[in-house]
């Protein structure tokens, strides 16, 4: 999880290159996560400069990469939609990713694991794919750039049947459509 | 558009596959099932070779039953194809209660044939049905499943069942990912061929009254969306394709409206009646919760449904025109995907039975639940047109298997699979011509 942290500011630090008069909301404060990760002194080295050197850039190279780098998919408690807390950076990192760019846009898919009703999983799947939507659109994304499908058991990220494979389907991924 | 189109190829419609042909492994029947002899069919025939055994088809159906215990061929003293031949004596005294025997007669050069038998009560020593139909080859086994049926009514009083067919989805994985199939065959799993078949996920298939088309749930495009396919033509249309949930289709008894679960893009999964000719959807809930798969009484009068409106799923019940929807089930913290059977007596369901997702059939008048599954992980129970028998799946080794069995718990089927993942099977109507 501590790999989502550093991305995710790793991620910011890039975004501030791009737009430094922008304020970006930290997620965390700042000197703890810089100080302490070995990725610190690239990111700390670019932010602390303020004025970069510039360069080109890409908006749909960018999001492959914030998907890439942020990580896109998160997990839920056994019968819950609740984001975990562990996992708000990465959500919140998305969403600047997506607020900034408006043409981007996300899918976000919703998963459940293989026990009970398939439909009735489509529909906890939806629940899931929903909590994130509300949480970037809190963050300030527009509705228009989500799309929600919900995949309920249908499509499982582990197989087999313990609870750690269960544990691994009950999921969400956010998927750069744009 | 160009990504359209490509995967409107991906798309095959058609495709014959085999997807489990030794069919049955294991039979548990009733404890004394009844004696009978299906002597080997004589054939009458102009071209060398029979087209088919007809009397193993049948012998086969009555076997799986589990209420017949068919007699080996070399125990029979005698193998007359004609009624006339039938000697009484030999059958009753090797405690036989009822002798079939039949012939299959070709007409000069052409390919039609006749297909007759005879059923007889050999203690009463009296013929109970005499019949004869025509066949073609293509026809040859519907007949032989046909005249199973005859004989399982006329001895149990229950309608056969031989005669339908079953469909069910697939999950095959593949170098390039997983391949989803919608497949129909016999319910002996004969005659499968693939309906449709994609890279994205298929479910939900719902039988119209009719038998001719089927509804299902197709992730094509990475949303969900509803079609119809008529069986015959492989032609299908979308009828749902709203944001967020298209799901869990099912034709009313009519064949005109198809309950659906729709959830917008907010994600609020409802029940809603479509009309399928006009497009037209009226909501049937309104509820916060999860409202999803929808069954129709067979009267058409009720809608019952799994609502986690209480915390957990539990099914619940709503008047077509509307209403306020009252619950059903109250035993254990999980009941969903509600079937009535089509008689409208009993409602079948996903139960979790102490930790196990379990089928449990509920009496609609005495309200008690027995659970008739003994997996981890059943689903989809669907019962056959008859009322006596349910279909549903199971795991077994790690992959989804069909599994049947009678509605009062004694009579079980398990059944081979030929490939990958199989799940959610759905029981066809009788067939109507």
């Amino acid at each position: 999880m501590s790999y989502y942290k550093m991305s995710a500011i790793a991620v910011l630090s890039v975004l501030l290159v791009g737009c430094s008069s922008t304020p970006v909301p930290d997620p965390e404060p700042t000197d703890t996560t810089y100080g302490g990760s070995n990725d610190g002194a690239y990111t700390s080295g670019i932010g602390g400069d303020g004025m970069g050197d510039g360069e080109y850039f890409d908006e749909a190279a960018e999001a492959d990469e914030a998907d890439e780098m942020l990580g896109s998919v998160i997990y839920f408690d056994f019968d819950s939609s609740a984001v975990r807390a562990e996992d708000q950076d990465l959500l919140s990192g998305h969403a600047i990713q997506l607020s900034q760019n408006s043409l981007h846009n996300v899918r976000l898919e919703g998963h459940a694991d293989e026990r009970g009703s398939r439909e009735y999983n489509i529909g906890l799947g939806e629940r899931r794919a929903q909590a994130v939507r509300q949480i970037l659109m809190i963050q300030g994304v527009n509705a228009s750039q989500i799309q929600t499908v919900s995949f309920g058991e249908e499509r499982p990220g582990s197989m087999g049947g313990s609870d750690s494979d269960y544990a691994q389907n009950r999921r969400a991924e956010i998927k750069y459509t744009n | 558009m160009l990504k359209n189109f490509t995967r409107l190829l991906i798309i095959l419609i058609f495709v014959t596959t085999t997807a489990f042909a030794e069919l049955v492994i294991d039979v548990q029947g009733v404890s004394q099932p009844t004696p009978i002899a299906i002597v080997p069919f004589g054939f009458e025939v102009i071209s060398p070779g029979a087209p088919l055994d007809i009397s193993a088809v049948i012998k086969g159906d009555l076997l799986r039953s589990g209420r017949f215990a068919p007699m080996a061929e070399n125990d029979m003293l005698q193998k007359p194809t004609d009624g006339a031949d039938v000697d009484f004596a030999d059958w009753s005294v090797l405690g036989v209660e009822a002798v079939v025997v039949g012939k299959l007669i070709q007409q000069r050069g052409s390919d039609a044939y006749t297909l007759q038998f005879q059923l007889f009560d050999t203690f009463r020593r009296k013929q109970l049905i005499g019949f004869r139909m025509p066949a073609t080859r293509a026809t040859m086994r519907a007949a032989a499943h046909r005249a199973a049926d005859m004989i399982y009514e006329k001895l149990t009083g229950i309608k056969g069942v031989f005669g339908t067919k079953v469909a069910y989805v697939t999950a095959e994985q593949q170098p390039d990912g997983r391949l989803y199939s919608l497949i129909v065959s016999d319910q002996d799993g004969e005659n499968d061929y693939t309906i449709v078949e994609s890279k994205d996920p298929i479910m939900s298939p719902a039988w119209s009254p009719d038998s001719r088309q089927l509804a299902y749930v197709s992730f094509e495009g990475s949303k969900s969306s509803i079609f119809v396919q008529t069986l015959r033509s492989g032609n299908r249309f979308q009828v749902s394709n709203k944001p967020g949930i298209n799901g869990a289709p099912a034709f009313s008894p009519d064949g005109r409206k198809l309950l659906i679960t729709l959830g917008g893009i907010n994600g609020n999964p409802d029940i809603y009646v479509l009309d399928i000719a006009s497009r037209q959807t009226k909501r049937l809930t309104t509820h916060r919760a999860i409202d999803t798969e929808g069954a129709w009484s067979p009267d058409g009068r009720y809608i019952y449904f799994t609502s986690d409106r209480s915390g957990g799923p539990q099914v619940y019940r709503v008047s077509v025109s509307g209403g306020s929807p009252e619950r059903v089930t109250f035993e254990g913290s999980y009941n969903a995907r509600p079937r009535l059977s089509p008689d409208g007596t009993r409602l079948a369901m996903v139960h979790n039975d102490r930790g196990n997702f379990r089928i449990a059939i509920m009496n609609l008048e005495r309200k008690d639940l027995l659970v008739l599954s003994s997996g981890q992980q059943d689903e989809s129970p669907s019962f056959a047109p008859n009322s006596d028998i349910l279909i549903y799946a199971t795991r077994r080794g790690g992959d989804g298997v069909l599994e049947t069995v009678s509605a009062d718990g004694l009579i079980r089927q398990k059944m081979a699979s030929g490939r990958g993942d199989i799940r959610e099977p759905v029981w066809s109507p009788f067939e109507r011509f």
